[in-house]
């Protein structure tokens, strides 16, 4: 580090989410003029009917056409000012593609202006303040612009009137600058002057020179002020010629050239629609150049002339070019940009004209399709591409694979009627096969990494969920597998997995196997999986980790090492945990029985529910689920981390993340208008009381018992040992108390998964995967809130926001049998006995109690104020014994279900 | 001596982290409560400015605390104390009283330490204002980000009348802190202005220290910190500066930025380190101190302290690190381009 002092220059400095800072090597600034109603007749319709979504693209056009600051002007008559002000500057400040960029807040009214500049973080520019109602008025406008960090704009007027000629505009300005820097105690480089651009050329002998006043005013302006800016409204010069957009541009142009030659900073255009001055036609320039700079006009004549020459121009009426310059590239280039930027509308032409060119139709698969697939693996390797991206060039991919597999399929024909082998002598692309396991319904993930290691050359043979072990096996023998690879979600997923290595070894297989799925964790696959099997078991955290594994496995250089490596970090993962074992202390089960949640039971008045016995719920609109969709879980199975809404503006994966938001919002909506799912739900509750760790329930006649574990952890002094049956009143107390219950799912998600798979549309099918399981969570959401609300009441003036639900703020709990507070999955059976679920939802339990359709969720309902979501823990073994004794279960059998949280 | 004064001559030390001491003395509802708010409707354990009104004498020593471990600026416990954030109580009718008491808890510690040690250096107090919990620039609802929880008038309304409070206490600094949301500091800074233009009073130092909050780089409501700082620097501020969110390793090169772009002197107060799994700052007073050394060599700093996580020991290991630096000088602010 220098001990230089820093030196900190007079810049003007502005900022969006980004800063701008006007340096003199600046070029002229570019401030985009149609969000303005005064000036774009679309904007200004938009804003009037509401369309403010549609209107916010006019304003991303702008910064897509080279904008580094937007005006926006919301001044008409028909117009709520204020209002449309403050909605419109509200949501360009969630459009980060936007909102990156200063604002200028443009009106004559200065309550609009100070409307603006509530809803702006960054630092703006008020567009305008004047001396046109007197000094007094501009200083105390001035003094709210300097408490909002804004810089201002000073239009050339004072009290009588505007500025036409140079003199004038110098002495407004100068005055202005005055009273701004000593009175009101601006910075000179906060001031920019706008000394008025006048329409020329309109046949009045007194405009002509206005644009050679304007020139030289800002020349002096500069000279005398030089932390002072210059801006202008550039369309006014060639006001004259409007409808002939040639002739105008051409103006501008010439017009820019000059004033910035003077000293002009920046000025409000159409970014969109800049001529370069060196490319206009010579003859046009010319007679620009004598309008603009007011020569050989004696009598009008340069006016005369321009007019003239305007009535030959037509108006070029330029076409939008939105760079599809790409099309002009060879076919190579073009597959490798549709496939890299996920662009499917030329794909099938492209295939077409590929296979043309090539002599056979998988030289076009393995030559360009490959390398554009190859480049987009190496863009999400070095993390410049997101999953919701890649996904996208795998369904450009397979759609340009479907053109030429019936020529594949012929040329195959006509080789082996030749008698020759159809592929050569090469194996072909390594073989992955994927499964979720027995018992387990969940496959977005498997999903993902199918598609994942597809894009990257890898042949996937995907079984489906619910796969035996011996399916999984016998199929990865049969087809000569390279690398197997299991998902599961769910805890008894964990056994399967171990199960699966144990026979793999006894079937003396030699092939890796890869573990994933949420509730798989490199300390279980070290602790559990790895040692059942000696060929390598790799646990892999996510799918873009899928593809480095995978390739390591496969290099015949890499594998040796790679496996070795793995199996040293195992072996300590394995002994560090066996070490720690002993390190947690923890209480016998009947000393922890003594510490309950301390709950005084002498008050209570358990508020009774609505209704006793369970009721059946169905929602056939969907729309109303949409306000408690938790969009986070959605993003993270797309690998996109962070928090909703601010991963949309995310440096790094804000774009992807918000184009998968709109592509999720829009099938959402169509999901929900063509009401392509249904939810159905169960929704009950019983009286109940607790004794020590069970739940009586009185379901009519019948008693049943809910059985529920407690840890038994050594806590910290006044923590308790928590059970959730200390949330129930027990029994001793002789008062009453209640427990409810409910499960949820969400049908016929199947014939639109397989209207995807038939369009070969991963990204969609995901979409569609992942929203089922949050349109599920959001219903089990809603009916928490009815039961708190209305069926059981207990919270009946409860009002809190998405986040306050997603955050848990409210009043009781709503734990899951298989999760952290109450571990045991077979508990499930007692919920669907008590409420019917399979007779009021049609959700089926697979072998291993996992929920079937895989977008289901179940739980069970405690009130009291007190309840609280818990971790278990590690149990001991003497709990152990007393759950199987009160769930009349063997030891065997309830130790294999416990299996993950027996110490 | 006035902390302008000061601070040309030495780096000054801020207080660390109010709610990690608070915790160590594992208050319940009643302690919260007190006997003035005993039948108060609502929960009420958790409000750790109210501590200033029913525990002063917790509050004041843990002031005392860190004046001992050589903090020269200490803050007011008024984080939450605007009606705003005060509503999650139902108190928001005591939000003026908070500040004001809160104030009056550094004074009192400030003369107790005084009069321990007659011949101490001067010792100032900054007023707290923190974020608030409903945001200016972002919508909370997904649906309609359009939509704002709270208006920018609110927000200076209740902005306003904490700034009397601290004011009215007797605070020697206005501290701005823990801004995630520039819009929300905007209309703080904009309350401040107003205040002391329409009491026609010399308006107080104003202190302004932002939040990184993750490794992109940027506050929560997306702006780069050159945008950040260029949006607040109309304030004028004493220093600007960062806190919380990040550990003094990941906060280093966003403050060394700030240090070559602010034209007033700078202030970092770090977390002890990032969170562990259990959400516990475990960096040792040691480490963090050495951090805040070998920024203070690099002259990217003049105020040093700690946010969440730091306790009185990491404030004193700081203080004896930098006691004799010579501080960042201030950047020359050149006439011309």
């Amino acid at each position: 580090m220098s001990e230089e002092i820093i030196h900190i220059k007079p810049f003007l400095r502005l900022a969006g989410l980004e800063p701008l800072v006007i340096r003199p090597e600046t070029n002229f600034v570019n401030v985009g003029e149609r969000t303005n109603v005064t000036g774009s007749k679309k904007f200004a319709r938009l804003i009037k009917e509401n369309k403010y979504e549609e209107a916010l693209s006019v304003a991303r056009n702008q910064v897509e056409s080279g904008a580094q600051i937007i005006d926006v002007n919301m001044d008409d008559a028909l117009l709520e000012g204020v209002l449309a002000m403050t909605t419109f500057l509200n949501l360009v400040q969630s459009e980060p593609d936007i909102a990156k960029i200063p604002i200028m807040i443009d009106s004559s009214k200065f309550e609009i202006i100070e409307a603006g500049l509530k809803c702006v973080q960054g630092k703006c520019i008020v567009n305008s303040i004047s001396m046109k109602e007197g000094e007094a008025k501009f200083i105390e406008q001035a003094h709210i612009c300097k408490a909002f960090g804004a810089a201002v704009i000073v239009m050339a007027f004072d009290e009588k009137g505007q500025a036409d000629t140079k003199d004038r505009k110098i002495e407004i300005c100068e005055r202005a600058y005055k009273i701004l820097v000593e009175q009101v105690g601006f910075d000179p480089q906060d001031i920019i002057f706008d000394p008025n651009i006048f329409a020329v050329a309109t046949g009045i002998e007194e405009h002509n020179n206005y644009a050679v006043d304007f020139i030289e005013a800002t020349r002096v302006i500069k000279q005398k002020m030089p932390l002072a800016k210059v801006s202008g409204g550039v369309s006014n010069v060639s006001f004259s010629f409007r409808g002939n957009d040639a002739v105008r541009e051409a103006i501008h142009a010439v017009f820019l050239y000059h004033a910035i030659k003077a000293g002009m900073d920046m000025g409000i255009v159409n970014a969109g629609q800049l001529e370069v001055y060196d490319e206009i036609e010579p003859t046009l320039r010319n007679l620009c150049e004598d309008v603009i700079l007011n020569r050989n006009n004696d009598n009008n004549e340069a006016t005369e002339a321009l007019i003239q020459y305007a009535d030959t121009v037509k108006a070029k009426g330029k076409v939008e070019v939105k760079s599809a310059a790409w099309r002009e590239g060879t076919v190579e280039e073009r597959l490798a940009h549709s496939l890299i930027n996920g662009i499917t509308d030329f794909i099938d032409a492209d295939t077409e004209e590929a296979r043309l060119k090539y002599n056979e139709p998988l030289e076009v698969i393995e030559g360009p399709l490959m390398a554009g697939m190859n480049q987009v693996g190496d863009l999400f390797g070095s993390g410049k591409m997101f999953l919701p991206q890649v996904v996208k060039s795998a369904r450009v991919m397979k759609k340009s694979v479907a053109v030429l597999t019936p020529f594949i399929e012929a040329e195959k024909e006509r080789k082996k009627l030749a008698s020759i082998n159809p592929l050569g002598a090469s194996k072909g692309p390594a073989k992955i096969l994927l499964a979720t396991v027995k018992g387990d319904v969940h496959d977005i993930g498997k999903n993902i990494v199918g598609v994942v290691l597809g894009c990257n050359g890898y042949e996937i043979i995907d079984l489906g969920v619910m796969v035996a072990a011996d399916k999984i096996l016998a199929e990865a023998q049969k087809q000569e597998v390279d690398i197997i690879g299991l998902s599961g979600l769910i805890t008894p997923s964990l056994d399967e997995m171990v199960y699966i290595a144990k026979e793999m070894k006894r079937r003396g297989m030699n092939i890796p196997l890869m573990i994933g799925g949420a509730t798989t964790s490199r300390m279980h696959t070290a602790v559990k999986i790895a040692p059942e099997y000696g060929e390598g078991v790799i646990h892999v955290l996510d799918a873009s980790r899928s593809v480095t594994v995978a390739s390591s496995l496969l290099n015949k250089d890499q594998k040796a090492p790679f496996l070795k490596e793995l199996s040293t970090a195992y072996i300590s993962l394995k002994s560090d945990f066996d070490n720690k074992k002993t390190t947690k202390q923890s209480l016998p089960y009947v000393n922890a029985l003594k510490n309950k949640a301390p709950i005084d039971w002498s008050h209570f008045v358990a508020p009774p529910p609505q209704f006793l016995g369970n009721k059946e719920i169905e929602i056939t609109d969907l729309s109303v689920l949409v306000d408690y969709i938790d969009w986070k879980p959605f993003f993270i199975a797309w690998e996109l981390h962070g928090h909703f809404p601010a991963i949309l503006t995310d440096e790094k994966v804000g774009e992807v993340a918000t184009k998968l938001y709109q592509d999720a919002t829009n099938l959402l909506n169509t999901i929900v208008k063509e009401k392509w799912l249904t939810a159905k739900g169960a929704v009950g509750f019983w009286p109940a009381n607790a004794i020590e760790d069970d739940v009586i329930v009185e379901n009519g006649s019948e008693k049943v018992a809910l059985h529920f574990l407690r840890q038994q952890a050594i806590k910290a002094a006044g923590q308790p040992n928590f059970s959730l049956a200390d949330f129930i009143c027990p029994a001793s107390e002789n008062k009453k108390d209640y427990v409810g219950a409910f499960a949820v799912t969400i049908h016929g998600i199947e014939k639109h998964i397989k209207h995807f798979e038939e369009n070969l549309d991963d990204y969609n099918k995901i979409i569609l995967q992942a929203l089922a399981d949050r349109l599920a969570e959001a219903f089990a959401e809603y009916l928490h809130a009815k039961t708190r609300k209305e069926f059981w009441g207990y919270a009946a003036d409860e009002t809190l926001s998405n986040e306050s639900l997603i955050s848990e703020q409210y009043v009781g709990i709503r734990p899951a049998p298989g999760y952290p507070a109450c571990p045991d999955h077979t508990e499930k059976y007692t919920l669907f006995n008590l409420l019917e679920v399979e007779k009021h939802t049609g959700i089926t339990l697979t072998e291993s109690l996992a929920m079937y359709p895989a977008s289901s969720v179940c739980g069970w309902y405690f009130a009291h104020p007190k309840s609280q979501y818990f971790g278990l823990g590690k149990i001991q073994q003497d709990q152990v014994v007393d759950y199987a004794k009160r769930k009349n279960q063997s030891l065997e059998y309830i130790t294999r279900w416990l299996q993950p949280v027996i110490e | 001596m006035s902390i302008q004064e000061t601070l040309k001559k030495r780096i000054l030390v801020i207080d660390g982290a109010m709610g990690t001491m608070i915790q160590r003395h594992k208050l319940s509802e009643a302690d919260y409560r007190g006997t003035r708010f005993a039948d108060w409707p609502s929960d009420l354990k958790g409000n750790n400015d109210l501590l200033s009104i029913t525990q002063p004498s917790i509050i004041t020593g843990i002031h005392l605390q860190y004046l001992e471990a050589g903090a020269d600026i200490i803050e007011t416990n008024t984080f939450s104390s605007t009606s705003i954030a005060m509503a999650d109580y139902d108190m928001q009718s005591l939000a003026y009283e908070l500040n004001v008491a809160a104030a009056k808890c550094v004074q009192e510690a400030i003369g107790q330490y005084k009069s321990k040690h007659p011949n101490a250096t001067e010792k100032y107090i900054a007023g707290s204002i923190g974020p608030l919990n409903k945001t200016l620039s972002l919508s909370p609802d997904v649906n309609n980000p359009g939509f704002r929880a709270v208006t920018f008038d609110e927000v200076v309304t209740a902005y306003t009348e904490q700034i009397r409070g601290l004011v009215d206490g007797g605070v020697d600094v206005i501290l701005i802190e823990t801004i995630f949301d520039t819009l929300n500091a905007k209309a703080a800074i904009f309350a401040v202005k107003e205040f002391f233009r329409k009491k026609q009073i010399p308006e107080l130092p104003i202190m302004i220290s932002g939040t990184i909050t993750d490794a992109s780089g940027r506050t929560l409501s997306g702006q780069t910190l050159a945008a950040f700082y260029t949006s607040i620097e109309h304030a004028k501020p004493l220093s600007v500066g960062l806190n919380c969110a990040l550990g003094a390793q990941e906060m280093r090169s966003h403050i060394e930025e700030l240090s070559q772009i602010a034209s007033c002197y700078t202030s970092a107060y770090p977390n002890a380190g990032l969170p562990n799994a259990m959400g516990e700052y475990d960096e040792a007073p040691h480490q963090t101190a050495h951090f805040i050394e070998e920024w203070a060599k690099n002259k990217f700093v003049n105020i040093v302290g700690g946010c969440c996580g730091t306790t009185p020991e990491h404030i004193k290991h700081m203080a004896d690190n930098v006691k004799n630096m010579t501080p960042r000088p201030l950047p020359i602010l050149d006439p011309t381009i």
